[in-house]
């Protein structure tokens, strides 16, 4: 008999208990839907890293000493030798070919306060290059200048978050803010970052000249600078990686390469993105395993039914059926509702995926890739899982099945 | 001994195994039937009609001894190959009509057509309405099992039997469970079908029924007990006419 003709009688069937056939599907597109929203959600959550990682600026490197080496802290007992200055800083900037700005930075925490408004926030200390860097713009306002970082001056620019945290609907431009009690003029509001790959709020920030924070803020105590290095070229990264690392150690006598951290943002989009492709691929193997319990779902409803239909199977021999006819039929049937149920899963997951995309905010992406994964693993389970119940009806003998009550 | 033209079967036993016991169904049937023959057979439960049966129309096959089919020898057969035969020159009626539930009358003709050769849709529905129309159901075609009556079931079942115009016909009790009436209606097609050639064998426990046919066979314990012609069967089609109808007993 012809393949079409078994088609056809097979998609009879199966049209005959169109609930049960829903029913057995049910358990496909659940999880085809499951794993193509898992691994939608998980190219989505891959993107947002990228997206955070660049949003840290272009060819950046950020060096800091490495205060959980061995060395060290023998050192720190000694006075802290692997700690970096702006000396070192200026030096990077000059001796070290490819390296286009530098920056030293000084990270802390602190009360702001305008008026009766509290707001507690990242202060970061930094020179003007820093603007340069990440790529930082002042959308209200302006931001600071080099005298003032010569200078001291107590100004500072402030991000988005702590702007309407504290301002709300007032302009913030020239208004004075006390951080820790020290009076300083906001000279502006940067543009918005988003969050960071640690998932915080970059805008949630102020930013001042390093002199200041060195003197105002932190004047007493215990201190340390890192560095924000950028290279002129994607291609020279990791040479002024290696040269910055030999530099600060020739510059700090006596100390190893592990005393300090010399990490390039790929460094950190690497980690960050193996982070999320792990959590791509247990999300995926959840979505995997409904998958199975889908497939075995098939092979249950389709065992019930050759045992239903036993009496069928030996009409259809008794007229002519070869064993063959029969096992076609019922893996047909099998694979008929397996991708059937993977396309129904494709749209569901499609739906899920645009759902989630809009009310998460994020770019979620179905690649074909998950398509032709779940399509193919759909149909792959059809025939595995018809297998079985179909052999069992193909194998009935004749007399016995017309016999059959 | 003469020609078999059509089946021939030399010492044909069936033996069940039941655990501990064997049940010898046939213990040796030797029969020769010509092509054209409209055949009767008899006996009591148990006797092995359905089992004989069965064998001929190669849905079983034999314990020993030979069969011959119009000249091929079927008793060794693999089931692919009886699969065939039994596709291409057998029909078969079965007591319980045997219908593929929730499949319309034309669809259940139409069965076994798609299982043999190649057939365009509308050969396919040309062949399955003419048959629908020698039993007298073109108006039925659209019905399924559960909207007809039992006689009509069994006269889909006789449609289905010769959509595939086979050499002969099977029928085992065709008439078991229907009333007199309808009863000797199908055997109006059955003496029909024969009229136009085929030959048919059927197993009844009604005398009566075997009187319609030609040569009647009696089975016993597994044996052939007498194989007699019957030289002046009765006409269906005559009985029917005599025969009052229920609605007009009522008037
Ligand atoms: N599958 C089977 N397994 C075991 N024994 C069987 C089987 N089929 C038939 N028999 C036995 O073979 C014998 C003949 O059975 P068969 O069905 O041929 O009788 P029959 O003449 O058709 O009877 P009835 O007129 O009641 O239909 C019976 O004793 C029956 O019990
Ligand atoms: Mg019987």
């Amino acid at each position: 008999m012809s393949l079409l003709g078994i088609i056809k009688i097979a998609l009879k069937s199966l049209t005959r208990n169109k609930t049960r056939t829903f029913l057995t599907m049910l358990g496909i597109i659940i999880g085809v839907a499951a794993v193509i929203a898992m691994l939608a959600i998980g190219q989505g959550a891959k993107k947002i890293v990228e997206d955070q990682v660049n949003s840290m600026g272009t060819n950046v490197i950020m060096v800091s000493s490495n205060f959980m080496s061995q060395q060290s802290n023998v050192r720190q007992a000694q006075g802290g030798g692997n700690l970096i200055n702006i000396d070192d800083v200026n030096a990077v900037n000059s001796e070290i070919d490819g390296v286009l700005y530098t920056s030293p930075v000084y990270n802390s925490w602190g009360q702001l306060k305008y008026e009766n408004k509290n707001w507690r926030s990242g202060i970061t200390g930094v020179g003007v290059d820093y603007f340069l860097i990440r790529g930082i713009t002042a959308v209200e306002g302006d931001l600071f200048y080099n005298s003032d970082v010569e200078n001291g001056t107590k100004v500072c620019v402030i991000g988005k978050t702590v702007a309407d945290n504290l301002f709300g609907d007032i302009d913030p431009v020239d208004k004075i803010i006390r951080i820790r009690n020290i009076p300083f003029t906001v000279k502006g509001v940067m543009n918005s970052k988003g969050e960071n790959v640690m998932g915080m709020d970059q805008d949630d920030i102020v930013l001042a000249p390093y002199s200041t924070v060195e003197t105002r803020l932190l004047g007493g105590r215990w201190r340390f600078m890192t560095m924000m290095v950028s290279a002129e070229s994607k291609d020279r990264i990791q040479v002024v990686q290696q040269d910055i690392l030999n530099l600060l150690q020739s510059r700090h006598r006596g100390t190893t390469s592990e005393e300090f951290m010399v990490r390039t943002q790929t460094d950190v989009a690497e980690t960050a993105s193996s982070v999320s492709d792990t959590m791509t691929v247990l999300l995926a193997s959840i979505a995997g395993i409904s998958l199975l319990v889908g497939g075995i779902g098939i092979m249950n409803i389709m065992l019930v039914s050759v045992t239903e239909r036993i009496k069928e199977i030996g009409i259809r021999m008794a007229v002519g059926a070869h064993k063959r006819d029969v096992l076609m039929q019922f893996i047909i049937e099998a694979v008929t509702i397996s991708i059937l149920g993977g396309i129904l899963g494709i749209l569901l997951g499609l739906g899920a995926t645009s759902l989630v995309g809009k009310y998460m905010q994020w770019s979620v992406t179905v690649t074909s890739f998950s398509i032709f994964l779940s399509v193919g693993f759909s149909c792959a389970i059809g025939i595995f899982f018809g297998w079985y119940p179909a052999r069992k009806a193909a194998n009935l003998d004749l007399i016995d099945a017309l016999r059959y009550e | 001994m003469t020609q078999c033209s059509l089946i021939s079967t030399q010492g044909i036993t069936k033996t069940y195994q039941m655990g501990e016991f064997q049940v010898h169904a046939l213990r040796g049937i030797d029969l020769c039937i010509q092509k054209g023959e409209f055949i009767a057979i008899m006996g009591a439960s148990g006797s092995g009609k359905t089992t004989f049966m069965n064998l001929l129309g190669c849905l079983d096959r034999p314990s020993e001894g030979s069969y011959e089919l119009d000249g091929i020898a079927v008793h060794n057969m693999n089931s692919n190959q009886l699969t065939q035969v039994r596709n291409e020159k057998i029909g078969y009626v079965f007591q319980s009509f045997y219908l593929l539930p929730r499949t319309t009358a034309l669809e259940n003709v139409e069965l076994p057509l798609l299982y043999t050769r190649q057939m365009s849709n509308k050969d396919r529905l040309e062949r399955a309405l003419g048959a629908l129309d020698t039993v007298g159901l073109s108006d039925r075609t659209k019905h399924f099992p559960n909207q007809l009556s039992g006689g009509q079931q069994q006269r889909v079942a006789i449609a289905r039997a010769i959509v595939n115009d086979p050499v002969f016909l099977l029928a085992d009790e065709p008439t078991g469970n229907l009333d007199s009436r309808t009863g000797i209606e199908v055997m109006a097609i059955f003496q029909e079908l024969h009229q136009r050639g085929k030959t048919i064998i059927l197993v009844t426990h009604e005398l009566e029924i075997s009187q319609y046919a030609d040569r009647i066979i009696t089975f016993r314990d597994g044996l052939v007990i007498s194989d007699k012609p019957n030289p002046n069967p009765r006409n269906a089609k005559e009985d029917l006419v005599k025969m009052p109808m229920l609605d007009e007993l009522q008037e």
